[in-house]
């Protein structure tokens, strides 16, 4: 049993690792944004694998909140995002100045 | 402990290795696919299945249907709001000209981007059906955005 514990928790460590990398390379802001969300759908993957190994139920609030919040970090980046765009287009900019957002 | 305590426990194992595989394909995905659109295909594999597998190991370890009923709502408010967030990223991307036209074999979006007078994807699906120059040409005084999407890794 803690063999397969152990197994489940070096695959969530590895993924999570790879998703850090992707995060930091970029190259845009669009590839952090899906990044880092499917960051913390890992965390709540790991929050409900450590309530199993170590048998409590005390971390369901957690990932409750985290399931009902995931969602405004995302859409506050997209707008950002989409919002820069238009703007630059307005002021006569090529999409291309702003490829390190 | 029983010999069904040990199955069960063993099971519930089971479903934790299978959802940290299925972060693990997203994240290997996220690494290797080139276009934001494909990450986001990658992305959405643990979001909702693994999510729920973790919540039946749970529920599984715990021998509780209360424990289930509990985490019901996680996998509600995932379903519902993993796909809005979805589209506004993918949406987000596509504004900012991230998105790769060639890779797309249908692009809907560009014909009505272009109705509203702004410029859809360079290289998009429509030049292949219409031919250049046509749908319309954008307002020039608004310059036409000739950003080549950012090449992935």
């Amino acid at each position: 049993m803690t063999v397969l514990w152990f197994i489940a928790g070096t695959i969530f460590t590895v993924a999570a690792l790879v998703l850090l990398g992707r995060l930091i390379a970029g190259p845009t802001l669009i590839d952090r944004l899906i990044a880092s969300d499917v960051l913390l759908t890992t965390l709540i993957l790991v929050i409900g694998t450590e309530m199993v190994v170590n048998g409590h139920t005390r971390s369901i609030p957690l990932m409750v909140v985290l399931a009902a919040t995931a969602i405004l970090g995302s859409i506050a980046v997209a707008r950002f995002a989409s919002r820069t765009a238009a703007q630059l287009v307005e002021v006569g900019e090529t999409e291309d100045d702003d490829d390190h957002l | 402990m029983t010999i069904s305590d040990v199955i069960i426990d063993v099971v519930a194992a089971g479903l934790l290795i299978v959802a940290a595989l299925l972060t693990l394909a997203a994240a290997v995905g996220l690494l290797r696919f080139p276009d934001p659109l494909l990450r986001l295909h990658a992305a959405t594999k643990p979001q909702i299945l693994g999510l729920i597998l973790v919540v039946l190991a749970l529920a599984l370890s715990e021998r509780s249907w209360t424990v289930l009923f509990m985490l019901v709502p996680v996998i509600v408010l995932q379903l519902l709001t993993a796909p809005i967030s979805a589209h506004m990223v993918g949406r987000a991307g596509y504004r900012k000209g991230h998105i790769d036209g060639d890779n797309l074999v249908v692009d809907e979006l560009a014909p009505d981007v272009d109705a509203a007078g702004r410029s859809g994807l360079p290289g998009g699906a429509w030049e292949d059906e219409l031919g250049p120059g046509a749908p319309p040409a954008p307002d020039q005084s608004r310059p036409r955005p000739a950003g080549s999407p950012a090449a992935g890794p």
